[in-house]
């Protein structure tokens, strides 16, 4: 039994993207004010100057962007960021990528292997799917065989051309 | 038409990890402050409490956790929460009641018990929270969003590491005079480069602590304070807390992308800049007025920006400023005289208040070795999670 892939938040991406651009970042964009959420905004439009009486659509964002800034977590995030306490931390990269077309800066976390000598403010990098962790299923936990349980999905950024 | 407010009173307990409740520390600098008022609890007509969401239901109803602890005497209370900048709030909601002629005498309290280690989100699964899910979905901590600030710097106005170290130098030397802050030692910039890094380029002493710690505020109209024989008190002349303009376009804690700029032009300056703006417009003076400012030095390389954003130089060159000690106590423009949250560890509703007691006790000549000399007006300056702006000016 395979474990089953669940994105960790909802309708923030898509791993197919209609325009057969695979993965994608996903907002909304308001009809009326043409102004663009990430995360999603799906109740109501932020804009104060927005006339109002907008539909918020979902629109996949800029595949690509340039690094704003970046770093690294050399400690252990608290909960709700899951970690295995048994297993010694490894430093995760962040990325903050300002996407030309919207007007905007994503926070993510940067693909398996891009530590923060990879990068560079103002380098161009992509957007692509990942692993945020993995969680055992309770048959597998208690000890059954098998490999039940959630991978549980996100986004992530890497340099264009890939990782050095 | 003048809408100043005194400064009767000003106190703290002392920062530190005491282990004791939030309670106990607000108390403790509520006598202080009255005390130093020379007042008694049983004068305050009004109480305003900064809240602690750490602290449980007590912290969430602070003006009244504070009343009773002092003793049920039926002041009329007020609690804000505004995260770091709670403090300002409540002195700006105190400074409404005095204005209005609710109140005359009103005392502002706030006081936290912290826990080690990183901040984090209360518990339970909120997927609609903001701050829960920068957690889960990035595990981004507060230090991590003070990094790419640093390293965005770095890269756009060639600060180092080195600039950076020299905040802390700077902060420990006058923290080291103040018998209030946590840490009162000497650093070096060698002890700066040799602690761990925590979130590249920052490193452990590049990022304050969180402790425990309490400040609190008499404040009064100028006709009480006048009846009570004070002539020339501390004068509370603004207090700024406004909130960002759409669209905010730099990346801020605890957001995960920033509004979109496109649909409407950002305007110029950023959220920080407005906040000391806004304070200066409604003082009616500007940064070549001040004699001291504090800041809220969350990390080292953050101060360098505040400089920037309070109006003390030009975009871009806070490092410059450091380098050549103009920032420094002796300095042209001395900043954060107290030693900033380098020396106290935030408190969270309590930094802000603190802020003030430090410009009430320079203004009235009373900071002992860390004295600016004739020291006549001062400005705050912090920022509240989810866009609370926090800046006070205070002359003499
Ligand atoms: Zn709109």
């Amino acid at each position: 039994m395979a474990r089953t892939r669940t994105p960790v938040v909802s309708g923030w991406f898509t791993e197919d993207a209609p325009d057969g651009g695979g993965f994608r970042l996903l907002g909304t964009r308001c009809s009326a004010c043409t102004a663009v959420f990430f995360p999603r905004e799906d109740t109501y439009c932020r804009n104060p100057h927005c006339p109002g009486g907008g539909e918020l659509a979902e629109v996949p964002l800029s595949p690509r962007g340039r690094v704003w800034s970046y770093t690294d977590g050399r400690y252990r995030p608290p909960a709700p960021y899951v970690s295995d306490p048994a297993v010694p931390w490894e430093p995760y990269t962040l990325v903050a990528v300002e996407l030309e077309a919207e007007g905007m800066v994503v926070l993510g976390q940067a693909a398996p292997g891009v530590g923060v000598a990879d990068l560079a403010v103002g380098m161009e990098v992509e957007v692509v799917g990942g692993v945020l962790n993995e969680e055992a299923g309770t048959a597998e936990a208690s000890g059954a065989p098998g490999a039940s349980g959630t991978v549980w999905t996100t986004w992530q950024f890497r340099p264009v051309g890939g990782a050095e | 038409m003048s809408a100043d407010i005194a400064v009767l009173g000003a106190g703290m307990h002392p920062w530190g990890k005491w282990g004791r409740s939030f309670v106990e520390y607000g108390r403790a600098a509520a006598r202080s402050a009255l005390a130093d008022a020379g007042l008694d609890w049983t004068a305050v007509q009004s109480i305003v409490g900064a809240n602690t969401v750490r602290s449980g239901y007590p912290g969430y109803v602070a003006g009244a956790t504070f009343a009773r602890a002092l003793g049920w005497q039926g002041a009329r209370v007020t609690s804000v929460y505004a995260a770091c900048a709670s403090g300002a709030q409540a002195i700006g909601a105190a400074r409404a009641q005095i204005l209005a002629g609710l109140a005359d005498v009103v005392l502002v309290v706030g006081a936290d018990a912290a826990p080690k280690g990183f901040f984090a989100p209360a518990g339970g699964d909120r997927p609609d929270d903001p701050d829960w899910l920068r957690f889960r979905v990035l595990g981004a901590t507060n230090p991590a969003y003070f990094a790419l600030y640093a390293r965005r710097r770095m890269a756009l106005h060639g600060d180092t590491p080195e600039d950076f170290a020299q905040v802390k130098v700077k902060n420990a030397a006058a923290g080291l005079l103040n018998p209030y802050a946590r840490y009162r030692k000497q650093v070096t910039a060698e002890e700066v480069a040799a602690s761990a890094v925590v979130a590249d380029p920052l490193r452990l002493l590049d990022i304050c602590a969180t402790s425990d710690g309490g400040a609190a505020l008499v404040l009064t109209s100028m006709e009480f304070a006048r009846a009570r024989g004070v002539a020339d008190p501390v004068r509370i002349r603004a207090v700024s807390t406004v909130t960002p303009g759409y669209p905010r376009t730099v990346l801020d804690l605890p957001d995960i992308a920033t509004d979109s700029a496109r649909a409407v032009a950002p305007s110029a300056g950023s959220f920080r800049s407005s906040i000391a703006r806004a304070a200066y417009e409604e003082a009616g003076l500007g940064p070549e007025d001040l004699s001291l400012a504090e800041v809220y030095d969350l990390s080292t390389a953050l101060e360098l920006e505040w400089y920037e954003d309070i109006g003390l130089c030009g975009e871009g060159e806070g490092a410059k400023l450091v380098r050549e000690g103009a920032t420094a106590l002796g300095g042209r423009i001395p900043v954060n005289t107290s030693g900033g949250l380098a020396s106290f560890g935030e408190a969270v509703p309590a930094q802000a208040i603190a802020q003030v007691c430090e410009l009430t006790w320079q203004l009235r000549g009373t900071a002992g070795e860390r004295q600016v000399p004739g020291a006549r007006a001062g400005i705050t300056a912090n920022q509240g999670l989810f866009g609370h702006g926090s800046a006070v000016v205070a002359v003499r």
